[in-house]
């Protein structure tokens, strides 16, 4: 019996019980979200930022013009998942795709649900997978499917 | 249009890391002491300290513990603190006391609850004896002592309790 034997073991969870403010511009991203609806936010160069940003990316000026977007989008980039870890949104195999909202001119993370590899390809068109039960977080997009 | 009042504010975000510890050589002798009762740190052979719960080295000199030493569970209190913010999911309801407590014939404290008192009457060098569970709960763990009760005992002068220490342990410095 080597020495390694001799040690003990144990299972151990450490966890941090955060809740996170919103603030007023993801606040109302994800109140939208909850409601089942996308909005986006104009920037002062006249682009869509999906999902919206508190401060503008160029003059860093405070946004709030909000845009109402539709819940169709085009995959831009993506990686894929051949083994899903426990805590991601899909249990099988899914990509991980920057997604272009129809409307919005920045894309936004997360994931689609296309089947195989082989359905990715790039400018696909895809619509949101509505979770069953919302309730105001990006969770509430249970994730994208080929529209 | 979103109702004001029922605009999302806050979202839970929490963040949980699964570990499997690895207690290492001389925690484990160390627990499996406790489970059958017995509280057995390490004396140091360079400082003479004996160290409760045991590392395995000298946190000073860094020389490899190896001589075994029982430990009694009496001890004193060297600070506390009284805690009024519930734990989630810890059955310890607050009010509680949480402790640095230094078993005599030790050199060095751990934390555990002291509790079955006024925690008015807790001072820095009450002196306080383990109340433990049940033996058949007994296993590889410090909650085997539940928590420590102050003996009715006059606190100890914890700085006079340091020189004595220092210079008890003098006697075992052979490296």
């Amino acid at each position: 019996m080597s020495r390694e034997d001799d040690v003990l073991r144990a299972e151990f969870d450490l966890e941090f019980t955060y809740t996170r403010s919103t603030g007023p511009v993801i606040g109302r991203f994800y109140t939208d979200l909850r409601d089942g609806k996308l909005c986006g936010i104009k920037a002062s160069d006249g682009r869509v930022l999906c999902p919206p940003q508190e401060y503008d990316p160029v003059t860093a000026e405070d946004l709030s013009e909000f845009v109402s977007l539709p819940d169709t989008g085009v995959v831009t980039v993506w990686n894929w998942v051949k083994q899903p870890r426990a805590k991601h949104p899909l249990q099988k195999a899914f990509a991980w795709a920057l997604i272009k909202i129809d409307g919005a001119d920045t894309p936004m993370l997360h994931a689609v649900d296309a089947g195989s590899e082989s359905a990715m390809k790039p400018g696909m068109k895809v619509k949101v997978r509505w979770a069953k039960e919302r309730k105001g977080a990006i969770t509430d997009i249970a994730c994208f499917e080929p529209a | 249009m979103s109702d004001e009042k029922t605009m999302v504010e806050g979202f839970e975000a929490p963040i949980s890391l699964h570990y499997t510890f690895a207690a290492g050589h001389a925690i484990s002798k160390f627990l499996r002491s406790m489970k059958e009762g017995k509280i057995v740190g390490q004396r140091s052979p360079a400082t003479g300290k004996v160290i409760v719960p045991p590392r395995g080295s000298c946190p000073e000199s860094g020389k490899p513990t190896t001589e075994e030493v029982e430990l009694g569970d009496t001890g004193t209190v060297i600070t506390f603190t009284v805690v009024h913010i519930p734990i989630p999911n810890n059955p310890v309801k607050p009010p509680f006391i949480v402790a640095n407590i230094c078993l005599d014939g030790a050199d060095q404290t751990f934390i555990h609850l002291v509790s079955d008192c006024n925690n008015d009457d807790v001072k820095i060098g009450t002196r306080v004896k383990a109340v433990w569970k049940d033996k058949a709960e007994w296993d590889y763990s410090m909650d085997n002592i539940k928590y420590f009760k102050p003996l009715d005992e006059a606190p100890v002068d914890i700085e006079k309790l340091k020189a004595s220490r220092l210079k008890e342990v003098g006697k075992y410095r052979h490296a």
